[in-house]
C-alpha cells in the first residue's frame, strides 16, 4: 500500500458491466514524504467517504477489487482508508 | 520477501473493515547495503514490531491473506518478522545484536 493524494473526480456513465456504483477518484501518488511520486491514477473508492484534497492509502492490482464489495470489479487501484495522521518516527538510531 | 525498516504508523479511521485494530507501518525498502532504496511500503503488522527495527516484509498478496487467515482481503503488503542479522557480499550490514 502506498499513499495518495486526492485531486480530482472521475465521472462515466458508460461502463464495464460490474462497475455500476463504483465511485472514481483521481489520485496522486505520494512518498513518505508525502511529496508527488509517479503519475495520477485512476481508483475506485472503496471506503465511500473519500473527496478531494484528503490524503489516502490505496492497493494496487488484484488486491485493488478485494477491498471492494464485489472482489471481482474490474479495477486496478482502490482506496482502502482515509489517513488522519503518518506519524514518523523520530530519533531512530542510523 | 524484502527487508524494510519501521521509519513510520499511518493511523487511519475510516478504512476498509479489514484494517480495523491492525497497525499499519510505513516502512523503507533496504537495499542489499541495508540503506534505504528510497521505496516505501505501507504494512499491516502481524509480529508487533517497534519503531526504527529491521523488518521482513512479503509482498505478495496471496501470501499476506493466508498469513492473515483471510481469503479475502485489500492486502498485499504484511511484516511477517523481526531482523536480527543480514549479512551480504561478505559484509554484516545490518547487526541488531
Amino acid at each position: 500500500m502506498q499513499l495518495a493524494r486526492v485531486i480530482g473526480t472521475v465521472v462515466a456513465t458508460v461502463k464495464a458491466e460490474g462497475l455500476e456504483g463504483v465511485k472514481f477518484l483521481i489520485i496522486q501518488p505520494l512518498d513518505r514524504h508525502k511529496q508527488p511520486q509517479g503519475d495520477p491514477v485512476v481508483a475506485a473508492d472503496a471506503v465511500h467517504m473519500a473527496g478531494p484534497g484528503e490524503l489516502v492509502y490505496f492497493v494496487s492490482a488484484r488486491e485493488a477489487s478485494q477491498a471492494l464489495p464485489n472482489i471481482f470489479t474490474p479495477v486496478d487501484h482502490a482506496i482502502a482508508g482515509i489517513v488522519d495522521a503518518v506519524e514518523e518516527t523520530r530519533g531512530v538510531p542510523r | 520477501m524484502k527487508v524494510g525498516r519501521v521509519v513510520g504508523t499511518v493511523v487511519s479511521t475510516i478504512n476498509a473493515p479489514v484494517f480495523d485494530g491492525r497497525r499499519l507501518l510505513v516502512c523503507d525498502l533496504l537495499d542489499a547495503a541495508g540503506q534505504p532504496d528510497g521505496t516505501y511500503l505501507i504494512c499491516v503488522d502481524t509480529v508487533g514490531t517497534g519503531a526504527g527495527e529491521t523488518v521482513l516484509i512479503i509482498d505478495e498478496g496471496n501470501s499476506a491473506r493466508q498469513v492473515l487467515g483471510m481469503t479475502t482481503a485489500p492486502v498485499r503488503s504484511i511484516v511477517v518478522g523481526v531482523v536480527d542479522q543480514m549479512s551480504a557480499d561478505g559484509a554484516l550490514v545490518v547487526d541488531e545484536g
